[in-house]
Order: C-alpha cells, then structure tokens, then sequence
C-alpha cells in the first residue's frame, strides 16, 4: 500500500533537501562578510560572482524551493495515511512533481548564470531572464496540480465515508492546499499579467507599486502555507510521540479554518511604507493582521496543553515538572519543542512588524531578518527537520544514523538561531542595519555596531555546524545498511475529548464564502484602483 | 463542543490583549502624529529627472529649501546608487518635509534614529515630515536592494 505516495514523498522531500542544502550554504558566508570575512572571491570559480547572487540563491532555494517541495511531499505522505486511503489520481501527482521539477529547472539556470540576481522577491522593474519567472511559475503551477490530487483523493473520500468528521492531519493539510491556491493568484496575476510580457519584450513598461502590491497578495499567506504544515505536525503528530492526546480537537480545526479566512486580506501590512497605497487600507489590513494573531495564540494553548497531557503520562509532576519528563531523547520531538520556542519570540517581533506605527523604527531593516529566522528558519525549518527524523527512516526504511547527531543538530540549531536573531534583531532596531545588504563593505556601519554583528557571525557558524550535522544524518541514513527492525507509522495523536467536533467545523462552503468575501473587501477597492490608474512608465533594469 | 474553562480564559485573555496593543498603537499614532507614506502623485520616472518637469530636475544644490524660519523641503532623487543631495545641512530644531522618488529601480530610505521610513519606487512619490532636535549626524540608508551597488547608497543629514 501508498507506493505511489511514498515514492512521490522521496522525490519530493529529496529535491527539498538539496535546496535547502544548497540555500543554507550561502548564510553562513552572509554573516562572515558581516564582520569583514569575505569569501565570495573563492566562490567566482564556482560561478558565483557576488553577494547578491550568492543571496538571491540564499532566498529563493530556502524560501520557495526548500518549503514547496518538502510541503507537497509531506503532504502527500500524511494526506493519504489519514484518510486511509491512497491517491485518487496518482498520475495527477506525477505529473505534478513533474511540472515542478522541470519549473525549479527553469528558474535554477539563469539563477546560476547570474542572469536572475533579482532577490527572491523579484521587485521589478529589476528585471531578471524571463526563464526565472517561467519557472517560478511552473513550480506554482505544479504545487496546484498537487493540491488538485489530494483533493479529488478527498472527494473520494468523502463519497464513501458520508457524514463521517475529516479526520484532523488530513483536513489541516487540505485547509493549507486550499488557501494556496488562493493565495498564490496573487502572484500568478503579477507574473503572467504584468511581468511576462513585459520580460519578453512585448510592451516596454510595467507598474512598480502595482506588481507589489500582487506580490504581497501573495507573500503573506505564503508564510502561513510555509507554517501551517508544522502546525498540523505539532497538533496531529507531536502529542502522540509526546504520549499525550490532542487537547481541544475543536478547537484546532477552528485554528485552521481561521487561517484560511485570514492569511490573505493582510497583505498591506508589508506596504506600510509604500507610497502609492491609501493609509485607510494599510489600517484595515493592519486591524486583520491582529486578528490573524488569534489563531496563533490559540494554537500556543492548545498545543502546550496536549504536550502537558504527555509529560504528566510520563510521570511528570508539578507546575514545571512535567516539561522535563518530555521524550527530549527523541531528536524529532526535541527539534519540534524547540522550533516551538523560538516560535514565541518570533511571533513577538512579528506582531511589533504588523503594528501600524511600530513598524517605521523596524520597516526592511535586519529585525526583519531576524524575524523571519525565527519564523521561516525555525519554527518551520526546525520543525520540518524534526519531522524529518522519523519521516526519513520511514520513507528509507533504514534506522536513523545517529540520534545523538540529530539530537546535537536540533540544539546546536536553537542556539545558533538565538544568537543571530537576538543579533540581527538589535541591528535592524537600534541602527537602522537594513536587510539584504552586503553590510561588510557599506560604509555607514559604525563601531558600536560590532559587538552584535560579531554574535550574529557566531550564530552562523553554530548554524552552520548545525547544517553539517543535519546533512551527516541525512546522508548517513540513506546509504546505511541498517535496514529498519520494528516498522514506523505515522504518529496520530488522539483527541483526549471523543465526543465528534460540530459539523460547522468540518464544513467548506461557508468558509470558502468568508474567505473570499474578507478578500473581496480588504483587497478590492484598493486593487481596482491601482489598476484604473495604472502606471505603466518603469522600463526593465538588469543591474547587478 | 467542549470548550475548556481555561481555554476560554485564555482566549479572552489573548483577544482583550490584541485590542489593548491595537489602541495603544492606534492612540499612540494619534498623539504623536504619526504618519506613513500615502499617494502623493504619479510621475514618470523616465522624465521626473528633467529640468523643467519636477522639483527632482532642479540643480542638486538647490533642492533643499527654506519655507520659513527652521522649516524646510528637500527633493532627493533617488538612483543607482545614490541619493541626490547626498549632503544636508540644517540647524537644529530643524523641520524637514522629505519628497523621495526613483529615476530607475526601487529604493528604501531609513533615517537612523527617525521614524523616517519609507519605501521609494519609481512612478510615486514618497513624503514624510521629522524635526530634528539633536545635533549630530544621521545617516540616510537605503534599505532596498537596488543592484549591485546597493550597499553603497547613503547619504548624510547634518544637524548643527
């Protein structure tokens, strides 16, 4: 049984991890340059001519490439084993890995020919060979035709199990594909209406502020379609190998659906400062950014509450004691409670981004960075290594390599993340640092910068070693001898309430119809009038 | 649904603080009259730059202007990869009105140490208002990546 599925998760998961291997390597050199130790010149022979290549592959492979892949194959993993039954149009799920792959080709040559040095956000009129957003938008694509397969497996599903409650991994998973593709219209629009033509020729201007605002359409639910997969880990899975039971079933198909709802008609919150938007819409997307705050915090309660379940069937007892009786000798569970840690700082830093005001001492500058280190290079990376740890030796059937390597790497990783968040953080707020810039030659960089670029420097290295020992075990893995003794499943927490949740929260068209109705509001007018008035006078520039 | 007397302290709990932050960050925005960039105008980046078409096609030493007493404007044009004036001087106690667009690609400026943050893109024009009180010297960043030069973009602003 899942042949299919198990083969597309390899392939998947295993594209994710060259990205992320190949992505990871440049942050390192980042915050050596940082503090003046510039390795780029080493690098020209391997065709990488500068910094900003060097972080436009940093991005683009971390950000898009590494999460997408590992995302869908995660996904198809878990999709099927929680509905219990295997892909309804497998074919369809092939060709998507397809579609992808040959996307992620597309986009990777002029990245690697330095004929794409754009940054993953792709602001034009920087203008990059038109084979990068071709590509960018068969992975996007791709990722679609995914998100069809799982939910004509659904539908299926549902036909013969009628009345019967989604169970929870499968319906976060689905919830997540969902808003996808409603999020990534966005940035489908930018591409192929404004960018496309304009990349080959076919008219000579396009309308900056316009494909901006597409783009941030886009690039917040973006990072709830990276988050919300480790949510349905920390809810659906991690309880269960914390040996607790999910606390509020409810409660956590009510996060979800809020998520849905609310990762979209936010997007202005990253345009605080953009000139060519109304103040009126940056308030009300700003009030919507607050309100998409809830889920999270739900989500801190919920999740505390199931791993406490856990520590006290362990044998943990007190207000505190039951954290130290949790399985920390499981590197999966380890990595997952600790992404969940520097989870709560970064959603600190996020919410100061989202408020209105605040967000002035800190626009575009390294609190930004990190920000998204915290969220996207930990709560998510963190969580999907940990995942990894017991995903990994199911998909290989081979015994982890070593668990004390893997319990190294999870912790090394948190530490080196502190440090250079805690770092990157203090830049960005005390000295205005801005973000994605090649701070090592910029002369503005005052002395009383250096005790913070210094601690950042050292948790890139930490991180660093934390990568090496990550790849130790992923490669020691797959080529070990060591063929499994005792078969993995996935683990599936129960709910500790059986009573079966309410049919409202295991229902789509009304959310379907707030979704689109919340976005039809808070995106409507403003985007009806960028258009009306659009401004077609920027002509390309390939600068780099 | 079973909803647990804890859970729903803590819901109400984590509700009634988003709405204090919001009325702090909305009341606070109000005294202190905090503004963000809003549409301005559109121009055409191709031509904002010429003499006769825009305060940006003024000769550079002349884009800086005295309204009145201590209050001044300053057109900076922003470009690959420099502000233009990339040197102001004012007294202290200074009010200055910063108009920022781009002749070419985007572009961010941050005043260290000022809530002047704003981005620059080019077809809109960017305004935002700070005094400034303390003597001393105030890097203008830009914190946008605009090309390869990008980290060579700043200029000064000289209160004495």
């Amino acid at each position: 049984m899942y042949a299919h599925e198990n083969r597309l998760s390899g392939w998947n998961i295993g594209i994710a991890l060259v990205a992320l291997f190949l992505g990871g390597l440049f942050g390192p050199l980042q915050k050596l340059q940082y503090v003046g130790i510039n390795l780029y010149p080493a690098l020209n022979n391997l065709g990488i001519r500068t910094y900003y290549q060097g972080l436009t592959l940093h991005g683009v492979l971390n950000a898009l490439v590494w999460t997408t892949f590992f995302i869908v194959g995660f996904f198809t993993f878990a999709i099927v084993r929680s509905l219990e039954r295997e892909l309804r149009y497998p074919r369809l799920n092939w060709a998507a890995l397809i579609v992808m792959a040959l996307g992620l080709v597309s986009a990777a040559v002029p990245l690697l020919l330095n004929r794409a040095t754009v940054l993953y956000t792709f602001y034009p009129p920087l203008q990059a060979d038109t084979f990068f957003y071709l590509g960018l938008t068969l992975v996007v694509v791709g990722s679609w035709l995914a998100g069809y397969g799982f939910l004509f497996t659904y539908t299926a599903w549902r036909k013969d199990n009628p009345g019967v409650r989604t169970p929870l991994i499968a319906l976060g998973s689905l919830i997540t594909m969902v808003m996808w593709q409603i999020a990534t219209l966005g940035v489908a629009v930018e591409i192929i209406f404004l960018i496309l033509p304009w990349s080959l020729g076919l008219v000579d201007t396009i309308d900056p502020q316009l494909a901006r605002t597409f783009f941030w359409f886009f690039g917040h639910p973006l990072v709830y379609f990276w988050l919300l997969p480790a949510y349905v880990s920390w809810y659906g899975m991690l309880p269960k190998q914390a040996g607790g039971k999910l606390f509020s079933e409810p409660l956590a198909r009510l996060v979800f659906w809020l998520f849905l709802a609310l990762s979209v008609p936010v997007g202005l919150h990253h345009q605080y400062t953009d000139p060519g938007v109304p103040v009126g819409w940056k308030v009300l997307h700003g009030i919507l950014t607050y309100a998409l705050f809830i889920p999270s915090l739900l989500t801190a309660f919920t999740v505390i509450a199931s791993l406490e379940i856990g520590g006290r069937n362990r044998g943990g007892t007190g207000l505190l004691g039951w954290v130290r009786a949790l399985p920390w000798k499981d590197p999966s569970y380890a990595a997952q409670n600790l992404a969940m840690i520097l989870f709560a700082f970064g959603g600190v830093s996020g919410l100061t981004n989202a408020s209105y005001n605040l967000n002035l001492a800190v626009h575009n500058t390294s609190w930004v960075s990190g920000h998204f280190h915290l969220t996207l290079g930990s709560a998510v990376t963190l969580s999907f290594m940990g995942i990894l740890y017991w995903l990994l030796p199911k998909l290989t059937n081979k015994q982890l390599f070593s668990t004390r390597v893997a319990l190294w790497q999870a912790w090394t990783w948190f530490a080196g993340m502190l440090l250079m968040s805690n770092g990157l953080h203090i830049l960005g707020l005390n000295f205005s640092m801005p973000r994605r810039t090649m701070i090592g030659a910029a002369q503005y960089v005052g002395a009383d910068w250096n005790p913070m670029l210094i601690e950042s420097a050292i948790g890139g290295i930490i991180l660093g070693i934390s990568g090496i020992l990550f790849y130790t075990n992923v490669i020691g893995t797959v080529f070990s001898k060591k063929t499994l003794q005792a078969p993995i499943e996935m683990p599936v927490a129960e709910a500790l309430d059986t009573e079966p949740s309410p049919a409202w929260l295991d229902t789509w068209k009304p959310w379907l119809a707030v979704t689109v109705a919340l976005i039809v509001i808070a995106y409507g007018p403003v985007l009806f009038d960028l258009i009306r008035n659009i401004n077609l006078t920027s002509p390309g520039f390939k600068v780099w | 649904m079973n909803f647990h007397r804890s859970e729903r302290i803590f819901l109400i709990g984590s509700i009634a603080l988003l709405v204090v932050f919001a009325l702090a960050v909305g009341i606070s925005g109000f005294a202190y009259g905090i503004q963000v960039p809003q549409p301005e105008m559109r121009v055409d980046p191709r031509t904002v730059a010429t003499p006769g078409v825009s305060p940006f096609g003024d000769p550079v030493n002349e884009r800086v202007r005295e309204l009145a007493p201590g209050r001044y404007e300053a057109y900076i044009l922003a470009q690959m990869w420099a502000f233009l004036p990339n040197e102001i001087r004012v007294p202290a106690g200074s009010t200055i009105t910063f108009y920022l667009t781009s002749k070419d690609v985007q572009h961010g400026l941050k005043i260290e140490k000022t809530n002047i943050n704003m981005m620059v893109l080019p077809g809109q024009i960017s305004v935002l208002t700070a005094t400034f009180d303390k003597p001393g010297t105030y890097h203008l960043i830009c914190h946008e990546y605009c090309g390869v030069g990008h980290h060579t973009m700043f200029g000064r602003l000289i209160v004495e």
